[in-house]
């Protein structure tokens, strides 16, 4: 199964490197962000917007909440596999999971293209 | 019917019975902070997305941040945030094969709560 890593199947394997990846994507952005907030005290609109409408900064932006998107979607179908059960919910369990799932995925969807027209109209 | 020898066996493994491992606290508490921060995406997002809106937006966003209730919120989700970054890092660690002893385990989650607890304090220091 090593071999497999790259593999771009939908496997556990996958879901387990993605997960992994996106999670130190999204920690470089937060302490980036965090140093940034830190170091300018006096920040004001006009930075903060420079900021955002740095080149750099809208494309690392956009990996991040690729990355948030990815990492969120996992977390979720590992949380809904594992409590939304039949043996916890019975004989519905399976249509309650993919409702769950659905509606998730469907917030997931709207994160990333709101996310997205957010990074642009800076 | 069951003979009196049957009804001492364990009947089966009632995980709600079982005291959990410090370890297995701060794994559940990540998965919690996980689902905290699903929501908290969204308060985020709408508050970046005021604060890039324009300047009136920005003067908005910082003048809601003087609410007591909205700076609660806000710690709420960077406490979660906090968290989940902390124990995330310590299941990295555990990945490339730092401290998987049984003797490490408790330690480890240990430190989590510890650093988070910390930061978590400082963010509030920060906020207010």
């Amino acid at each position: 199964m090593v071999t497999n890593v790259i593999s771009f199947g939908r496997s556990g394997l996958y879901d387990w490197i993605v997960q992994r990846i996106s999670a130190v994507v999204i920690l470089l952005y937060v302490l980036c962000h965090a140093a940034i907030i830190l170091s300018t005290p006096d920040m004001d609109y006009v930075r903060w917007r420079a900021l955002f409408a740095d080149t750099g900064m809208r494309f690392f932006s956009l990996v991040a909440l690729a990355a948030l998107c990815a990492h969120a979607w996992i977390g979720i179908w590992t949380i809904a596999t594992d409590y939304l059960t039949s043996r916890i919910l019975g004989p519905k369990a399976t249509f309650i999971r993919f409702l769950f799932l659905l509606i998730c995925l469907g917030t997931i969807v709207v994160y990333f293209i709101w996310g997205i027209m957010i990074l642009w109209s800076a | 019917m069951t003979s009196p020898s049957r009804d001492k066996r364990p009947v089966n493994l009632d995980i709600s019975t079982i005291k959990l491992p410090l370890a297995a606290i701060t794994s559940i508490t990540h998965r919690i902070s996980g689902l905290i921060l699903f929501v908290g995406i969204g308060i985020l997002l709408w508050m970046l997305n005021l604060s890039l809106s324009g300047q009136a937006g920005f003067d908005r966003l910082q003048d809601l941040l003087t609410n007591p209730l909205a700076t609660f919120i806000v710690w709420g989700v960077l406490s979660a945030l906090a968290y989940h970054m902390v124990a995330g890092v310590k299941h990295l660690l555990l990945d490339i094969g730092f401290g998987e002893s049984k003797e490490a385990a408790p330690i480890a989650a240990t430190v989590v709560i510890i650093v988070s607890l910390l930061l978590i304090v400082i963010l509030g220091v920060w906020l207010w």
